[in-house]
């Protein structure tokens, strides 16, 4: 039930998946908003502390993820030609590597003068012990490009998984929805 | 390399001119004896400090022909630090400096009167955010002499306040923080 299985995801990745498909959409959508806020708008600092927040939310999330992804077998590949098979194989890594380095290019602009990143007043991200001159620059125009890679990405993503579920009639879209656990 | 191409520049530069036997410096970079600054009240509650890490320039002065004197200074605007790297970024950006578009910010004399024997005005050509304008403020010459190293050294000091908006940059920071003023120490290395 917890565990992925030959049929289905488990709860944890459905869970895991969806929490941070809404996060990732949400922070997309609250980074476009916040960076056209004047100075005197109320929400001018709370908006990017919140940004910054659920960015670190998402980091722990997806090495998480990750962990969970190398420790479980995955459910078996759809039936479909090979092309197919290959190309979903390569839209599922690239997302975890688009999202990774969209998470750390984030990161390494709030932190390029050794500031750290305060996570919803619990904890602090500490900076590194380094950084690039105008590194703030640099990557803030990787996070700009990332930003709407992956949700470019993301809208492929999704439109296979539409496609799987109305025309090939498949568990595409059902697997990551509930668990399986009819044999 | 750097300095020394500087300095051929610079001395091509004064031969082309005509300028003869006039003292041709370069300011201190090296050694960082040089510092432009910017301060900007924030919500007019205090001042917000910052300053350019990379900037270069040259001058001519001589005691007794201070009239004579000339200065030009380029600041790479990219190397704007306020030592909070969000706030660096925004400021570089397209909101204020738009450095990626404006790399440089450029000052370069046209006149310099003597008011007494450390005290003068400086007028000139200043361009900040592609926008060019004449400007003039007080310089006050901090002194000369030789340094411990074998070598001559002069200082000086000059602070001018500018309107943003004449610049282009019309940011709305509220109206206590319409105006920068920007603080250029600077200590040359006779040539």
């Amino acid at each position: 039930m917890l565990r992925n299985s030959d049929k289905s995801y488990g709860w944890i990745s459905i869970i895991v998946h969806w929490l941070m498909a809404i996060v990732i959409l949400f922070v997309f959508g609250l980074g476009l908003y916040m960076v056209e806020l004047t100075y005197y708008d109320a929400w001018y600092k709370g908006s990017l502390e919140l940004h910054k927040s659920l960015g670190m939310a998402l980091f722990i999330l997806l090495v998480f993820r990750m962990f969970w992804r190398v420790i479980n077998s995955k459910p078996a590949e759809l039936a479909g030609p090979k092309w197919q098979k290959i190309s979903a194989g390569l839209m599922h890594r690239g997302l975890y590597f688009v999202m990774l380095l969209l998470l750390v290019s984030g990161y390494l602009i709030s932190t390029a003068d050794g500031a750290a990143i305060v996570v919803f007043d619990l904890f602090n991200a500490p900076a590194l012990p380094w950084n690039v001159e105008n590194q703030e620059d640099i990557a803030g125009e990787i996070h700009e490009v990332l930003s709407w890679l992956l949700v470019t990405m993301v809208t492929v993503h999704a439109l296979a998984a539409l496609k799987h579920h109305f025309i090939n009639k498949d568990s595409g879209l059902t697997r990551i929805l509930k668990v399986d656990t009819v044999d | 390399m750097k300095n020394f191409l500087l300095a051929s520049t610079f001395a091509a530069a004064t031969l082309l001119s005509g300028v003869t036997h006039a003292a041709d410096y370069i300011i201190d970079r090296e050694g960082v004896h040089a510092a432009i600054n910017f301060k900007v009240q924030h919500l007019g509650y205090s001042w917000l400090t910052g300053r350019f890490n990379n900037f270069n320039g040259t001058f001519s002065y001589e005691k007794d022909k201070a009239d004579a004197a000339q200065i030009k200074v380029v600041i790479q605007t990219a190397s704007l630090d306020s030592n909070h790297s969000e706030r660096d970024k925004h400021l570089k950006g397209d909101d204020f400096l738009d450095v990626g578009k404006y790399p440089t910010s450029t000052f370069t004399s046209t006149q310099y009167k003597v008011i007494d024997e450390t005290s003068g005005t400086l007028t000139g050509e200043f361009t900040l955010h592609g926008v060019t304008k004449t400007i003039s403020f007080p310089v006050e010459k901090i002194g000369e002499g030789d340094d411990p190293w074998g070598g001559y050294r002069a200082g000086f000091s000059g602070t001018t306040r500018l309107k943003l908006a004449d610049y282009g940059i019309d940011y709305n920071l509220g109206p206590a923080s319409t105006h920068v003023e920007l603080e250029l120490h600077i200590e040359g290395v006779r040539q």
